[in-house]
């Protein structure tokens, strides 16, 4: 069931962020802590390219830190003159409307792939009308609407900065991965982990989409399935030839997809060179960039709570709690690929959120992207719990965040503990989030076999 | 034979004498004292006591000093020092009422706090390390905190904008340091007669710290073929007490407080001191005191009587010819005990006169509030110095360098530069002619901006503006009093096209006076802008157990609810649910014992219940005897 007027609904979206940008005249969107990190902020980029065209590294007194690609895309369009009361980066954040809607039209497209692998797999299982009855959208369009309409990505696209960018390769490898276009996804992934380093977890779920398809019901099913076929008396062969196609691991589009990195890869390293040639090398790029991320150097306060606890935590335990804190994110993804290994796409859902949760400077961007793919699995996570809790959750933090801010920083009438507060609840409501999506999801494949069963 | 031989060696002793007092003669360890008192137009009189000891290159004398401390040759030695300057400095220097366009202005007016540069004479790479031990060395001289600036978010090592070097000069300032006497004794210490005898025993501590402004510095130039010339000099700036005791500030009607030095430092001068050279004192009247042009400037005339007769009248010729001023010249070892020296100027006649300000008068202020942003603007306005110099060129010109050292938590976003001229935004390129930044890196290195601009003769205001995010720190960054805020050391800004040297022709050649000297050297006209007081956002010093237990808790959170989500399997939860719903519990059990009931068999499947209880009986046990045996040996 296709959303009606999607399409006037997607080009308002769109039209909605023009006017902002064009009309909206300075919101100060930009130096929101909320919006721009000192990885993602615009303004940071300008000061690199500034010191670039001045003939000295980018990354000379730790302003810049994202890259140099960026830098020689965006760096140019932010270099002219602010005029009036006009945006002061007019050109790079309609680049970013475009990026968005972009990003838009391929979760959409990500999202009727998902659709159909779904509708094969539960007609195989004979499950169509059991399951569809209760709830069936088109999830594709409703996850590309609510990317577009997400207060967040709106704010964020307006408010220069390049995270957009960052959401938009994260998006491109999950569609390449999920219609197994292995340069594509290659492309998707080593620019996203180039641009942010945390997508790179993401090659389990890429490699498992590439190898296996996209998302099924769990193996088991299928096994229960084609026993009680057999018992019944159907002809054995059609369930067994269904279930190769979705199960049979495929090594050609990895293998593929393995090439394709390492040349994407070269290429990418070959043009930051080129780049950065005679202003500083690929290892202050490494340093500044990946170095700044892993260490989290910068202690301005944003959405997370990493910055209050190393701007407090002694000194003596500072490297210990940056390793615990790296590998935080890293524990959690083996455990989480074994078990939902039938499904990569959401997968690739759950890693995007426990990075926006745990890395060193989340930003709203990074959650509007996994608020995004959440739409895609609008149908199996239809009977997820506290779904009201974290839905007024997420408006109570994001309205009284700036509040907070504001008292602190501004009127200085508040404290750092009021925002750090903020911040607490926002990565509780997140875990909530993650644990409940993953659960619900696991009931959900608990349930189709419940029903192949009786 | 024993006579002829003692004989001769006293002979070659006497010759060996000879051959060293010559060899002494080359080159001698000299001492110069000086003091210059001149009437301010804003009721106040300036004193800048100036000391010059040097010595002559190691070689000709070897290790060993007779004049010159011991302290400072070694330093130069060890440090290979070719040139340094530190200065201690407690308030303003007044650049409109005091003069920002002479040798004094230029030479000592200093930022407030502690400046220290120096110039290196060693390969590049050493540098570094050698001006640490060097603050490490002075902070221990001079009793001050210089060694806050060993660390490398203090100091600076600039090019061209504030002394041109081919980059062995480093540059530090602590703005906040405060300036007392225990900085003033070590100072004194290297006098060779202290503060007991001649100009420095007028140093009554409690006057020279009660002026408006104080600066003692201290300047080190050693050379391979001139040996080291140490010139000290204290720079203060003192209110006399006014007989009327009104309206000190005004310089209307009322006639100027009429002064002596006895009045201003509680002492008469009675004699030199002994090992100095000369011993002079100077009283400098400002041309426009007595504006009677060209004619002899006499001691007593309708406006002022110096209270003693000078022993010499000198008349200074400015370079450009505009304003001169004449110093009355006093000769202290023509003074004894019994007939001291008490210079005084008694005024007869109210006057209004005025210092020559600096071509343009240059402030520094910060724009923005909250703690998260900010602009540091840089204001240049026009003291119309220029049409009364070069009058009629409109079209010209000129040029001014800036040069400012930021610390690191200050971010400046250097692209954001903006250049505002007569209030109308002008493109940079057409002020900026020379521009060199070493932006800052966190936590550790502080960032540079020197800059040279160009001003057209006929603008009246410049403002130049910088944006700037502020940093926040680790909560052990932060000193003590943390919400006081944080100090931006003072930008200097140099005019090098307005030289403030001056020049008094007409002395016999024998006549030495290194002050004199310092005032004919080519002087650039600098004036250094105010000190920022950046206030930065503090984080809860009293919280971080609460928040490393809340951030670890909530880490807990996610990591063990998910991993309980994963591990959850519903279907074999409920058939254990089951089960154990049917079993019994172990202390049902014992409480069923307990009461003497028999335990139905039949209903808990046969005797597991008791060998269970038995084997939890023995981990209790065991766990007590560890717990026994480990407290035992633990005391033990």
């Amino acid at each position: 069931m296709a959303i009606r007027h999607y399409w006037s609904m997607a080009a308002a979206a769109v039209g909605f962020r023009l006017a902002l940008v064009l009309f909206g005249g300075n919101l100060h969107l930009a130096s929101r802590p909320e919006v721009s990190t000192p990885l993602t902020s615009l303004r940071r980029l300008a000061e690199g390219y500034w010191l670039k065209q001045a003939s000295m590294s980018p990354y000379s007194g730790s302003m810049y830190h994202g890259s140099p690609l960026l830098l020689s895309v965006l760096g140019p369009l932010t270099s002219s003159k602010r005029s009036g009361g006009h945006h002061a980066h007019i050109y790079c954040s309609l680049v970013f409307v475009a990026v968005d809607f972009l990003a838009a039209m391929l979760i959409r497209s990500t999202g009727r792939r998902l659709q159909m692998a779904r509708n094969r797999s539960l007609k195989s299982l004979d499950l169509t009308r059991s399951v569809n009855s209760s709830v069936n959208v088109s999830s594709g369009d409703a996850a590309s609407l609510i990317y577009l309409w997400n207060p967040w990505a709106i704010i964020t696209c307006v408010g220069s900065c390049t995270s957009p960018i960052e959401n938009l390769m994260v998006v491109i490898m999950i569609y390449g991965a999920c219609s197994r276009l292995a340069p594509l996804a290659a492309f998707g992934y080593v620019m996203a982990t180039h641009l942010s380093l945390y997508p790179a977890i993401l090659i389990l779920p890429v490699t498992l989409l590439l190898g296996y398809g996209p998302d099924s019901p769990p193996p088991k099913v299928f096994l229960l399935k084609g026993l009680s076929a057999s018992k019944v008396g159907m002809p054995e062969n059609e369930i067994s030839t269904g279930q190769r196609d979705f199960r049979q691991f495929a090594w050609k589009p990895v293998l593929h997809f393995t090439l394709w990195v390492f040349i994407w890869s070269c290429y990418v390293l070959l043009l930051s060179s080129i780049i950065l040639n005679n202003v500083g090398g690929r290892q202050e790029m490494f340093e500044k960039t990946y170095g700044f991320i892993l260490t989290v150097k910068d202690l301005s306060p944003n959405i997370g709570v990493l910055w209050y606890f190393f701007a407090e935590v002694f000194d003596v335990f500072r490297n210990f709690f940056l390793i615990v804190f790296n590998m935080n994110i890293v524990f959690m993804v083996l455990p989480l690929a074994i078990r939902l290994k039938h499904r990569p796409c959401f997968l690739a859902f759950v890693y995007t959120a426990i990075v926006a949760m745990l890395k060193s400077y989340p930003s709203a961007g990074d959650s509007a992207l996994y608020l995004g793919l959440l739409g895609l699995f609008a149908n199996e996570l239809a009977e997820m719990q506290f779904t009201f809790f974290l839905f007024f959750g997420y408006i109570g933090v994001s309205l009284l965040s700036p509040v907070m801010h504001n008292l602190w920083i501004w009127r200085g009438t508040g404290n750092a503990n009021f925002y750090f507060a903020t911040g607490l609840a926002y990565t509780c409501l997140q875990t909530v989030l993650v644990v409940e999506s993953v659960s619900s999801m696991i009931k959900h494949d608990r349930k189709l076999r419940l029903l192949v069963k009786a | 034979m024993a006579p002829p031989a003692r004989q001769f060696s006293l002979l070659s002793l006497l010759i060996l004498l000879a051959a060293a007092s010559s060899a002494v003669g080359v080159g001698e360890e000299e001492f110069t004292e000086e003091l210059l008192l001149r009437p301010l137009p804003d009721r106040k009189v300036l004193a800048h006591f100036h000391f010059r000891s040097s010595a002559p290159p190691a070689a000709a004398a070897g290790r060993h000093h007779h004049l010159f401390p011991k302290a400072i040759s070694q330093l130069v030695r060890n440090f290979h020092i070719s040139e340094l300057e530190l200065s201690f400095t407690q308030g303003r220097w007044n650049y409109d009422q005091w003069g920002g366009y002479d040798p004094m202005s230029t030479n000592s007016a200093k930022p407030p706090g502690v400046e220290l540069w120096a110039i290196f004479d060693i390969p590049f790479t050493e540098i570094n390390a050698t001006w640490k031990n060097l603050t490490h060395t002075l902070s221990g001289l001079f009793c001050a905190s210089i060694n806050f600036l060993e660390s490398s978010t203090a100091f600076s090592a600039p090019r061209w904008g504030f002394k041109l070097n081919p980059g062995n000069l480093r540059y530090g300032a602590l703005p906040r340091e405060a300036v007392c006497t225990e900085n003033l004794t070590p100072w004194l210490k290297l006098l060779p007669c202290r503060d007991k005898a001649g100009i420095a025993s007028l140093l009554y501590r409690p006057s020279i710290y009660k002026g408006y402004y104080h600066s003692q510095k201290l300047k080190l130039t050693s050379s391979r073929s001139g040996g080291i010339i140490l010139d000290q000099t204290l720079t203060v700036v003192l209110q006399p007490e006014s007989f009327s005791g009104k309206q000190l500030h005004s310089t209307d009607g009322q006639l100027h407080p009429s002064w002596s030095m006895e009045h201003l430092f509680n002492k008469r001068l009675s004699g030199k001191c002994l090992v100095s050279k000369s011993s002079r004192i100077f009283v400098e009247i400002e041309k426009g005191i007595v504006d009677k042009s060209g004619s002899e400037i006499l001691w007593d005339n309708e406006v002022f009587v110096l209270s003693t007769t000078p022993d010499r009248v000198l008349k200074e010729i400015d370079h450009m010819e505009v304003q001169s001023s004449s110093l009355y010249e006093y000769d202290v070892s023509n003074y004894n005990d019994e007939k001291p020296l008490d210079v005084g100027i008694t005024w007869k006649r109210p006057r209004i006169w005025s210092c020559t300000p600096p071509p343009y008068h240059a402030s520094r202020f910060l724009m923005g509030g909250g703690n998260e942003r900010g602009s540091i603007a840089l204001s240049f306005l026009s003291t119309n110095l220029q049409k009364h110099l070069f009058s009629g060129s409109n079209d010209c010109l000129r040029k001014a360098v800036v040069f400012q050292v930021v610390p690191w938590y200050v971010k400046v976003y250097y692209h954001s530069l903006e250049i505002f001229i007569d209030g109308s935004r002008k493109d940079i390129s057409e002020v900026l002619d020379k521009i060199h930044v070493t932006p800052s890196e966190d936590k550790l290195s502080p960032g540079t901006l020197e800059m040279l601009l160009r001003f057209p003769c006929s603008m009246q205001s410049a403002t130049l503006t910088l944006d700037f995010d502020k940093g926040f720190l680790h909560i052990d960054e932060y000193p003590p009093d943390a919400n006081q805020g944080f100090d931006i050391p003072s930008a200097l800004i140099s005019f090098p096209e307005f030289n403030s040297s001056r020049t008094y022709p007409g002395t016999d050649p024998f006549f030495v006076s290194p002050l004199l000297e310092d005032f004919k050297e080519d002087g650039v006209v600098k004036s250094y802008t105010e000190v920022l007081l950046v206030p930065l956002t503090t984080p809860d010093f009293s919280m971080p157990y609460n928040v490393i237990t809340f951030t670890c808790t909530v880490l807990a959170l996610y990591f063990g609810s998910l991993l309980n989500a994963l591990r959850r399997r519903i279907g074999e939860e409920e058939s254990e649910l089951k089960k154990t719903a049917a079993k019994r519990g172990l202390i049902p059990l014992l409480l069923a014992k307990l009461r003497g009931k028999k335990i139905d068999k039949s209903n808990s499947g046969s005797s597991p219940a008791s060998p269970s209880g038995s084997k939890l009986l023995l981990k209790v046990v065991f766990v007590a005897i560890v717990a026994v045996v480990f407290h035992y040996l633990s005391n033990s």
